[in-house]
């Protein structure tokens, strides 16, 4: 028996990284919105590691604080440890990266979504959507309820038809022993969706007291903490250090002695695993010759002894895992509180989508997070962010936020989902940005805040002190420009221990900072009239002085890519009725319908020459 | 898009033989059986594809002129359209006669290349290969053919794939290092990159400079005479060129515009324009002339610049020297059959290629071409080999090569990998765009703008 429950604005399926950020979005721009978990317990939940951000991962956090969501500002409030990865690397490629208490980050995301005004929060399995005639969608849940709503967002994680893999062992799970959704899918595929099979795995977790942490080498976090969020500048202090250690011959004997027993190997597995976050038995069978593999040793909070194992994912069985674990250095006596398992689910293939998140064939419904086929909790929060906007922005009459690539990691990664798909979960790193020397990480909030303040996400007062900062790195940039530093021995005594050529007219500062061996820090003793200033743009203007010429240089190229974005093609349009293209560019270009030229230019299996047909036949229909 | 039918004259409009006037669309049957009257009564319309039929063409006047109708049917055609080719007497009169009649009876004029670009929207031919035939078309001589040729059979991808690999390897390898800080990716060596990076500059640089070469070899010299009055410029240019073609007199600033004309020396084409003499004159016209001779200076690719060896270098002189001594330039000494007075020392002081003449013995000419040689390094040019044929390609070449220059830059001045990595991936990039394994409008648009009305 059904009955008629209350009907909402947006429907969020999945209380996750992404449906926390749908939810809040589309509630926080007016729409009466609902969230439905299938465990209230299970908000938030952080099932792999207890840790938010990393390369590229970072970059996606503070995009998604610059714009209005609530993952950065969350974690910080979590926060274990903090490390600034890859510092001397170079600008475009450091990233934070944030350990986590991860009970507390769930009850804090918890709490907000349950203080949000317009938000509902209710625990209940969806097991039907189906398409109504005015459009609508109507939701009905395993109790009974139904509910009509204009936009359905599906942000449904591994828990889509979930099945855990311990060896041979397998049974219907949604991650951490929670329900899987059992019956969405045959709904999904009933309304004309195409689903497919993706895998994913984490390690074990085992007990703090049960390690030797005597010899293993420790890992500490910054000493001076960077946020992700842009509205936290208070100074906190790291409260865990993270371990170190290594695998040895014997566990690659004891793993490939058992690799049989693996349900990947075994075939019993049929969903496409992560090539970026390989298992254990994964890395030690495709990288045979590499002699010993890493792991990190990290707290998953502190009020408990639970700790995580990174790196030694697995889905082997429960006696091998023992017997594998026992083998590492530190870990000989460990004892295995969850094991390391498997995880099959439901996911769609994102061409599907066009890039707002929104099916291209269903008005009104959205998908963002593993469901639309990417791995990782910021990539989740970063499409969960853009779907929940969208959905609301929709039902608001207004114009859809579309986030090119040259905007953003989030903006790169919903166009390479939504052009190219994936046939493994999708995780973000730098190399996928053409253009990271613009897309940094510390000048997320140059490039999204104001978007997040028009949209209504970003207060006016937040926006306010936003623009100071903007007006203080400006100011600071004339001044860098405009003094001059005098040839005296002082400066030139710290030219020459900096290994950089001495000068003997009077120099700009600017012309100091643009060389590599010099940096503001090194200049403090000779820039006299040096303001007080928040080490961040200190920082920003060092890097945007310094790699000036590179910048630029990626300035050109945004522009040349912006022109082909600016080439629209047809959506209505059939691609086999032009001549000229190649029959895999036709299949290709119908499926994922490209809304541009640039767009149509990254996908895969449509060739230049297609696209050069594209160019003329979009000149000759203008005549 | 193609439902136009269109006609252009398909041969070179001059004194030929023959000329061919071709129609491409979907009325081109249509069309030619209008104009067309076959001896034997066959008709295009029924014409099976690869036949001719022969006859004559009804042209405005009702003249009647002789012509031989060929028959291609869609798709195996030029443009994989159905194709009809009207062969007539080649006078210019003729032909314009034939193709006037056929635009009067519904077919439109052809834009430049478009029959060519509807054989590529077609399918008949990829970009690459459109952008060689246009090469082969502009071709001057049997060096351009090669290099065009080249292009069409995928040497120049070739040439360029270890290079590409190479690089790509490298940027591989330092984005898996940025990106996964924790899996022990080992560091990058500097060296590893510093090798990728020389190997590929080498080989761009070296195809650069064949380019210019060929570019020499097959499109001829942009080459200036300039000198101050009444040294001989015009006589030069006369004795090169083999006919009167300035106003030779002997008051100064008889030349006030520029004369072009093109003549071969030994292998070279050089496309001459003489110049009114520089000198300081009141004369407003003249002033004019000169001011032109300045410009020239900057914008040729060869400056041949001529002093009377009888006279002294006069102050003018000494500044021309001066202002072509950074010029590929060669000091023409005229004049050697009368006694000399000239200090030929300091003109070798500023210039490196000194060549004596006279108007009066035309010796010299082997000189002037051992100076080319020198001038052009054409001696590294090899058409066969995978060649960068064409501005849009050499243009994109030098772009990947002064991204690899930053890169090096950036190397070498302790600026992080990442700022490295960027410049490397352009120039990757810039190498797909010159293979033809990415499309940019740009390519398209420059491709196809430069084709010639009739291909």
């Amino acid at each position: 028996m059904t009955y008629i429950s209350d009907n909402f604005d947006v429907a969020v399926i999945g209380a996750g990284h992404a449906g926390i950020e749908a939810g809040l979005a589309s509630a926080r721009l007016g729409c009466k919105t609902a969230v439905f978990t299938i465990n209230m317990d299970a908000v938030g939940n952080c099932p792999c590691n207890p840790s938010i951000g990393g390369t590229a991962k970072g970059h996606l956090v503070r995009e998604i604080d610059a714009l209005g969501g609530e993952m950065g500002k969350t974690a910080d409030e979590c926060l274990l440890q903090m490390r600034m990865l890859n510092r001397g690397k170079g600008p475009a490629v450091q990233s934070l990266r944030a350990q986590i208490d991860r009970r507390k980050y769930a009850d804090v995301m918890k709490h907000k979504l349950e203080l949000q005004e317009n938000l509902y929060l209710r625990q209940a399995e969806i097991i039907s959507l189906d398409h109504e005639p005015d459009g609508k969608w109507k939701l009905t849940t395993r109790n009974g309820a139904t509910h009509i709503c204009k936009a359905v967002i599906i942000a449904s994680g591994t828990y889509l038809n979930g099945k855990v893999f311990i060896g041979d062992t397998s049974y219907n799970s949604g991650p951490d022993g929670i329900f899987s959704a059992d019956f969405l899918s045959e709904s999904l595929v009933k309304i004309g969706l195409k689903l497919r099979r993706f895998k994913t795995g984490t390690p074990a977790r085992v007990l703090r007291s049960s390690i030797d942490f005597s010899e293993l080498e420790s890992q500490p976090g910054d000493e001076n903490i960077m946020h992700f969020s842009f509205e936290n500048t208070e100074d906190c202090e790291n409260k865990v250090e993270c371990h170190i250690s290594w695998t040895n011959d014997n566990t690659k004997e004891v793993i490939l002695k058992n690799i049989h027993r693996s349900p990947l190997y075994s075939g019993m597995i049929e969903g496409a695993g992560p090539r970026y976050c390989p298992s254990i038995e994964d890395k030690i069978v495709r990288f045979a010759d590499k002699p010993r593999h890493q792991l990190f040793i990290e707290p998953c909070g502190e009020d408990t002894e639970e700790m995580y194992l990174q790196g030694m994912s697995s889905s082997l069985p429960e006696d091998v895992q023992i017997e594998f674990y026992h083998t590492i250095k530190g870990l000989e006596n460990v004892q295995i509180m969850r094991s390391a398992y498997a995880i099959e689910y439901d996911c769609v293939d994102p061409v599907q989508m066009n890039n707002t998140l929104e099916f291209i064939d269903f008005p009104g419904l959205y998908g963002a997070g593993q469901f639309n086929g990417s791995s990782g909790y910021e990539e989740a929060a970063a499409q969960g962010l853009v779907a929940g906007i969208n959905a609301a922005l929709k039902i608001n009459g207004k114009d859809p936020l579309i986030l090119d690539r040259a905007s953003s990691y989030i903006g790169t990664l919903i166009d390479d989902l939504v052009t190219k798909g994936c046939s493994d979960p999708y995780r973000m790193m730098t190399s996928r940005s053409e253009y990271r020397l613009i897309l940094r990480q510390d000048n997320a909030d140059e490039r999204l805040t104001p978007i997040g303040h028009d949209l209504g996400l970003i207060s006016d007062e937040r926006f306010e002190r936003f623009n100071e900062k903007c007006r203080l790195k400006a100011q600071e940039l004339k001044r860098v420009k405009d003094t001059v530093i005098p040839p005296t021995k002082e400066v030139n005594d710290i030219l020459v221990s900096r290994e950089t050529s001495e000068i003997t007219t009077g120099i700009r500062l600017i012309e100091l900072l643009k060389r590599p061996q010099l940096s503001y820090d090194a200049l403090k003793s000779v820039d006299v009239t040096r303001p007080e200033l928040n080490r961040y743009i200190f920082e920003q203007v060092e890097t945007e002085v310094k790699y000036e010429g590179y910048i630029n240089k990626q300035r050109i190229q945004i522009e040349q890519m912006r022109r082909l974005e600016q080439k629209l093609l047809p959506v209505d349009i059939d691609y086999a009725n032009i001549t000229g293209l190649r029959l895999e560019a036709v299949e290709k270009l119908n499926k994922v319908k490209p809304v541009n030229l640039g767009q149509a230019s990254r996908i895969s299996g449509v060739s230049p020459a297609d696209i050069s047909v594209l160019i003329i036949w979009l000149s000759v229909k203008k005549d | 898009m193609t439902d136009k039918t269109i006609a252009a004259i398909a041969t070179a409009q001059g004194q030929g033989g023959v000329g061919i006037v071709r129609i491409s669309g979907e009325r081109a049957f249509e069309i030619a059986d209008r104009v067309f009257t076959s001896v034997s009564d066959k008709k295009a319309t029924s014409m099976t594809g690869y036949t001719a039929s022969f006859g004559y063409v009804s042209d405005n006047d009702d003249n009647q002129l002789e012509a031989i109708m060929l028959v291609f049917r869609a798709p195996h055609s030029y443009t994989g359209e159905n194709v009809v080719e009207i062969s007539c007497q080649g006078g210019v009169y003729v032909t314009k006669s034939v193709l006037r009649s056929i635009l009067d009876n519904g077919a439109s004029p052809a834009e430049p290349g478009e029959f060519t670009k509807r054989a590529f929207l077609n399918g008949k031919m990829d970009l690459l290969e459109a952008e060689a035939v246009m090469n082969v078309i502009s071709a001057k001589n049997k060096n351009s053919v090669k290099a065009a040729n080249s292009v069409l059979s995928g040497t120049l991808s070739k040439r360029l794939k270890s290079v590409k690999e190479e690089l790509l390897t490298v940027c591989a390898h330092l984005s898996a290092w940025a990106d996964y800080p924790e899996d022990e990716i080992p560091a990058v060596n500097e060296d590893e990159i510093k090798s990728a990076i020389e190997s590929s500059s080498s080989l761009l640089q070296r195809m650069i400079d064949e380019c210019d070469a060929g570019k020499v070899m097959t499109e001829g010299i942009d080459t200036v005479i300039v000198g101050k009055p009444n040294v001989g410029k015009s006589t030069l240019m006369n004795m090169l060129t083999g006919y009167e073609r300035s106003i030779v007199t002997d008051i100064p600033g008889t030349t006030r515009d520029i004369v072009e004309d093109t003549v071969t020396l030994g292998d070279y084409i050089l496309r001459l324009s003489d110049t009114a003499g520089i000198r300081t004159t009141t004369d407003v016209i003249e002033q004019i002339g000169v001011d032109k001779a300045k410009d020239r200076i900057t914008t040729g690719e060869l400056i041949l610049a001529v002093f009377d060896g009888s006279s002294e270098l006069t102050e003018d002189d000494k500044k021309l020297l001066e202002d072509i001594s950074t010029c590929n330039s060669v000091a023409i000494i005229n004049k050697t059959d009368l006694r000399q007075k000239i200090d030929d020392d300091y003109i070798r002081s500023k210039v490196t290629h000194t060549v004596y003449t006279s108007a009066v013995n035309l010796s010299g000419k082997n000189e002037l071409i051992n100076a080319l040689d020198q001038i052009f390094k054409t001696g590294t040019f090899n058409p066969s080999e995978g060649i960068l044929t064409g501005e849009r390609q050499r243009s994109t070449a030098c772009a990947a090569l002064s991204a690899l220059k930053e890169a090096e830059y950036a190397l070498g001045s302790g600026f992080t990998l990442d700022a490295v990595t960027v410049s490397l991936e352009f120039a990757v990039e810039e190498l797909l765009q010159l293979t033809g394994e990415r499309a940019s409008e740009e390519i398209v648009a420059k491709v196809f703008e430069r084709f010639c009305v009739g291909k």
